[in-house]
């Protein structure tokens, strides 16, 4: 590892990644802004690839086993409708590509990249080869998941938990598209898991002169705290699915029980209790950078500094800490003793405290503030309200006698779309928005990025909002046809509202493709710093230049001073220099 | 100009640790963690057993014995190793490093013939819950060994080259890796060949 | 609220449960909006007001900070989880008095519920079982316990309308308890993914008076009798176990 050749002095801009020469050098380059733009323009990729998903499982929900216009002959049968089969392999991809290929590239590949060592005032990660390698390794398993489609019998179809025996009986799940994914899946872990090392030893070794951690931008602690997340858990459900694995190709029980095992003693509880040992922080490592994304943009676009700074800090550090305890909420139903679920409900009750605070400081921070409508507040408002809702509607898993209700119906999976869909969407939205002049040098059409926002803000409320009514109604999730229960058949009119909805969330979504690709060629050339804001990240020209900065910054001041009294001509004072005596 | 009081020696790391170093030590935090769902998984797997082979029958005791030996002596060589990194002796350096190397091909040979051994009483990963277990679990930790054999191998064949004399701080972080997968043996002995 | 009729003894508890947590949480949820509402209209940019210096990290905002936590940890927190401790324990904390009982067993497999009675000596495994597919026949005002444990995969066994639904795994028996207050035909739903055909394990559930269901047993006895060899995995399971 280059560990030390990037420790530069501040006054040697030497140059282990040089302006590339050749093609070989750009593609397998070691700068971290052009690995975050290679894991954006993937995570990109694969959003709407698993977005396109969501719509053929929005159409089946809506029109049960009538053919799907325009594809289906193309993708399913000859007179074109889907069956179980490959609804269940919809739905599968749709989880599994959306967590681990879109949503993870896109916020913590990319904005991670990209942002921390500007933020912290270093010239590139602290192991710009490993960076390298983690992003060519989710693209192999970008590769494998894309095989799998390929493999006879079709691509995994045991969801994205992935539950043995259904997926590690290997006479239940069609042999190679179920490994495949499985390999797939390690193999996008494994390059998280490795960027994780990156960003800590990053944010810990890396920051400049003066940047203490009590300093740190917002975001950057977030990504430090998915970081220590990641690096905690993403080994376990690894070992979780080589199990799997084992299971299906090399004959081994571990998580096969009953007739069909081959030999006793396996426990099948034992993977859903490694599942979501993982599966709980998971939804805390996506959702971890938006806190801290919404934390910084709150304060630039408020001109004020960011509320609660410290209890921030200490809210998403507790959140990290207890993430681990809770998984038992998701395990209700599951037969599991009976004394751990008490302590499952109070522990995941809890969670709610820090939580208010991070609420308390971000209303805090818009308070008495200079509220700017620019995209990205837009974008980060926007959260604020699906994250309430989403946040909130999470009390409710965590009551046991009601949980057993829910569980595994769409109340849940309204729950965790308004928190890792809608939340997690906006906020890389809100960030996309934010960092766009700086990773590209050119700005966004604002008035597109606006009605880009406000049509995904109605309709992702509608699609969601529709699956809460109906998961009130008892109505599972992963179910080819709801309606084959008599009980359900009322609710066909709030299925087919979500299918529109989503279909035209989806056509909304083709307003950002149009406005990131036409920005990206000819949007407007943009100033360094065009919302005046005071991280390191806006000292450098945009977009920066390979090194990142010319002299290591030396950090004078906190990351959010704006709207100081005395400030001078500025209405901030930037983290490297020092402010004016008031 | 002065440096403000709260400005450090930018050449630093910020923590004071390496910064390599500290990419080992959040690395084998990882480690811990998977080798920890796996013994966690194991422990849980026997306990919940209605029978387990008695491994002072099934498993070749001595050999397994001698053979943890055998990795314990190749951390001491090993460190015999940073030692002489440290002193700058290169000849020391050389021969404690080929030394931990034959003695981790020592222990993968002895892990083949422990497994023959195995294999020839019927005892295979997929014939019962402790050969999975048993297979899976120092199958991994063999890998492991072979990932330090390979790294220490190449560190012997860089330390020829006069970059090397900047790279000192790898024989100990590649040291650090050592005594971890030392450690993961002992621990994997006592679980599954003494309890 | 939308919920399907409750015809269970105890899934009142259940409703009550979501009203309350609806209500607390919908407080919270209009405070966020209305104080996010009022900085929108109040605090935009341009209105000439300067915006306001402060960090947030005086003693006034951390009493405020503690005070919320603490708010929020007895106003919402608190209750909900003790509501729900009282409705946990009064649906599932103890297992219905053996003597009183109504016993039956389901073993699901893909992609059928199937279903054994113990017939009048109360014992499974005996001459006077019944087994059926798909239907479950259980009297009304008494408690009803069900052992689950799945063929193969895991299944779940969701009675909607009950307010109640417990997983069934291989090779471990699980136990759902549950008494219906009222007679009629309900359904039986799969709530975990089982394979392709997943949607189509509906299954049906009977409530009729005790008399009804053990003649409905003693007639269909008569004319189908009890298939018990898929049950002998179960007999033979349980015995290793003990």
């Amino acid at each position: 590892m280059s560990g030390a050749s990037s420790r530069l002095s501040p006054e040697a801009p030497a140059a282990p990644h040089a302006p590339a020469a050749g093609l070989w050098r750009r593609v397998f380059s070691t700068d971290h802004k052009v690995i975050g733009k290679q894991y954006l323009f993937t995570g990109i990729f694969f959003l709407f690839f698993a977005g396109l998903l969501a719509l053929l499982i929005r159409w089946q929900l809506a029109y049960p086993f009538e053919p799907v216009p325009l594809v289906g002959r193309l993708l399913f049968r000859r007179d074109g409708f889907m069956g179980g089969e490959h609804y269940t392999q919809l739905f599968t991809l749709h989880g599994s590509l959306m967590v681990f290929f879109a949503v993870t590239p896109i916020l913590i590949g990319a904005i991670g990249n990209f942002v921390i060592p500007l933020q912290v005032g270093a010239r590139d990660m602290a192991f710009p080869r490993l960076n390298m390698i983690s992003y060519w390794t989710i693209f192999a398993g970008g590769l494998v998941m894309a095989a799998s489609f390929l493999a006879p019998g079709g691509t995994a179809s045991a969801g994205w938990t992935n539950y043995p025996p259904l997926a590690s009986d290997p006479g239940m799940t069609l042999g190679l598209g179920q490994t495949l994914w499985i390999l797939g899946i390690v193999l996008a872990g494994t390059s998280t898991l490795l960027g994780a090392i990156n960003y800590l030893a990053t944010i810990l070794n890396l920051r400049a002169p003066g940047m203490t951690l009590a300093r740190l931008p917002l975001t950057a602690w977030s990504f430090f705290f998915t970081s220590v997340l990641n690096l905690f858990w993403i080994p376990v459900v690894a070992a979780a699915l080589i199990l799997v694995l084992l299971d299906r190709v090399a004959g081994t029980s571990f998580f096969l029980a009953g007739a069909r095992a081959p030999f006793e003693g396996g426990q099948p509880l034992l993977y859903q209790h490694l599942f979501w040992g993982f599966g709980h922080p998971e939804v805390y490592i996506l959702i971890l950078p938006v806190w801290g994304i919404l934390g910084d943009l709150l304060s630039v676009f408020s001109r004020k500094p960011a509320f609660g700074y410290r209890t921030s800090v200490v809210a998403m550090g507790a959140i990290v800490a207890v993430s681990g305890i809770v998984w038992g909420h998701h395990m209700f139903t599951s037969g599991m003793s009976p004394l751990l679920g008490k302590a499952f409900v109070f522990l995941t009750l809890a969670v709610s405290v820090p939580t208010a605070v991070l609420f308390l400081n971000w209303l805090g921070t818009l308070w008495r503030g200079a509220i700017r409508l620019a995209p990205p507040m837009a974008y980060a408002l926007g959260v604020v309200f699906v994250f309430a809702v989403g946040g909130l509607t999470g009390v409710f898993n965590a009551l046991r006698a009601f949980d057993v209700y829910i569980h595994d119906t769409y109340f849940v999976v309204a729950h965790f779309h308004y928190t890792l869909a809608a939340s997690v969407f906006f906020g890389s939205f809100a960030a996309i928005a934010y960092w766009f002049p700086k990773m590209f040098g050119r700005e966004m059409d604002r008035r597109l990025a606006l009605a880009h926002f406000v049509l995904s803000f109605l309709l992702i409320n509608a699609v969601f909002f529709a699956m809460f009514r109906m998961g009130l109604a008892g109505m599972p999730r992963r179910t080819a046809d709801p309606f084959a229960y008599d009980y359900l058949k009322p609710l066909r009119p709030w299925s087919v509202f979500a299918g529109w909805s989503t279909a035209a969330l989806g056509a909304v979504q083709l307003l950002f493709a149009w406005n990131f690709v036409r920005s990206l060629l000819a949007g407007r050339r943009a100033p360094a710093n065009p919302w005046g804001a005071a991280t390191l990240e806006w000292s450098v020209p945009s977009p920066p230049p390979p090194h990142d900065f010319e002299r290591i910054p030396i950090v004078r001041g906190g990351p959010h001073e704006y709207g100081r009294p005395g400030g001078g001509g500025l209405d901030f004072v930037p983290q490297h220099e020092a402010a004016a005596a008031p | 100009m002065t440096a403000p009081a709260d400005v450090r020696e930018a050449n630093l790391p910020a923590t004071g640790i390496p910064t390599g170093k500290l990419g080992v030590w959040l690395f084998l935090v990882s480690e811990v963690m998977f080798f920890g769902a796996l013994v966690g998984s194991y422990l849980l797997l026997r306990m919940g057993a209605r029978s387990w082979p008695d491994p002072a029958r099934t498993l070749d005791t001595a050999l397994l014995g001698a053979n943890t030996f055998v990795l314990i002596t190749s951390s001491v060589t090993m460190v015999l190793a940073v030692r002489a990194a440290e002193r700058n002796d290169l000849r020391g350096l050389r021969r404690n490093l080929l030394l931990t190397i034959l003695l981790g091909t020592t222990f993968l040979a002895l892990k083949g013939l422990d497994y023959a051994h195995l294999f020839g009483a019927g005892i295979t990963i997929d014939a019962s819950l402790f050969g999975a277990s048993y297979f899976t679990l120092t199958g991994f930790h063999g890998l492991h060994v072979l990932a330090g054999i390979v790294a220490l191998a190449s560190l012997l064949a860089f330390s020829r080259r006069p970059a090397f004399a900047r790279r000192r701080e790898w024989i100990e972080n590649a040291g650090l890796y050592w005594h971890f997968v030392d450690v993961v043996w002992i621990l994997l002995f006592v679980l599954l060949c003494l309890l | 609220m939308g919920f399907p009729e409750d015809v269970s003894v105890h899934g009142h508890l259940v409703d009550q449960l979501y009203a309350h947590a609806f209500w607390l949480t919908l407080v919270a949820f209009l405070a966020v909006v209305a104080i996010l509402g009022f900085c929108l209209v109040r605090y935009r940019a341009g209105s000439g007001r300067p915006p306001r210096y402060t960090h947030g990290s005086g003693r006034g905002a951390l009493f405020l900070t503690l005070a919320l936590a603490f708010g929020v940890f007895v106003a919402i927190d608190l209750p909900l989880a003790l509501e729900d401790h009282r409705a946990w324990e009064a649906i599932a904390g103890s297992p219905p008095d053996p003597g009183r009982a109504f016993r039956v067993q389901v073993m699901p497999q893909q992609f059928v519920w199937n279903v054994r009675y113990p017939g009048k000596d109360g014992e499974f495994g005996t001459e006077d079982d019944l087994t059926t597919q798909n239907r479950l026949h259980v009297p009304v005002g008494l408690p009803v316990l069900v052992e689950l444990r799945s063929v193969d995969v895991i299944h779940s066994f969701f009675l909607p309308h009950f307010r109640i639904k417990q997983d069934a795994l291989p090779g471990l028996t699980t136990r759902l308890y549950f008494e219906a207050k009222k007679t009629g035909t309900f359904e039986i739903a799969c709530a975990e993914l089982c394979g392709s055909e997943h949607y189509r394990m509906r299954g049906l559930l009977h409530v009729e008076s005790p008399e009804e269901v053990e003649a409905w047993i003693e007639r269909t006895r008569e004319e189908y009798g009890a298939d018990q060899e898929l049950w002998q995995a179960w007999t033979r399971m349980k015995r290793e176990s003990e």
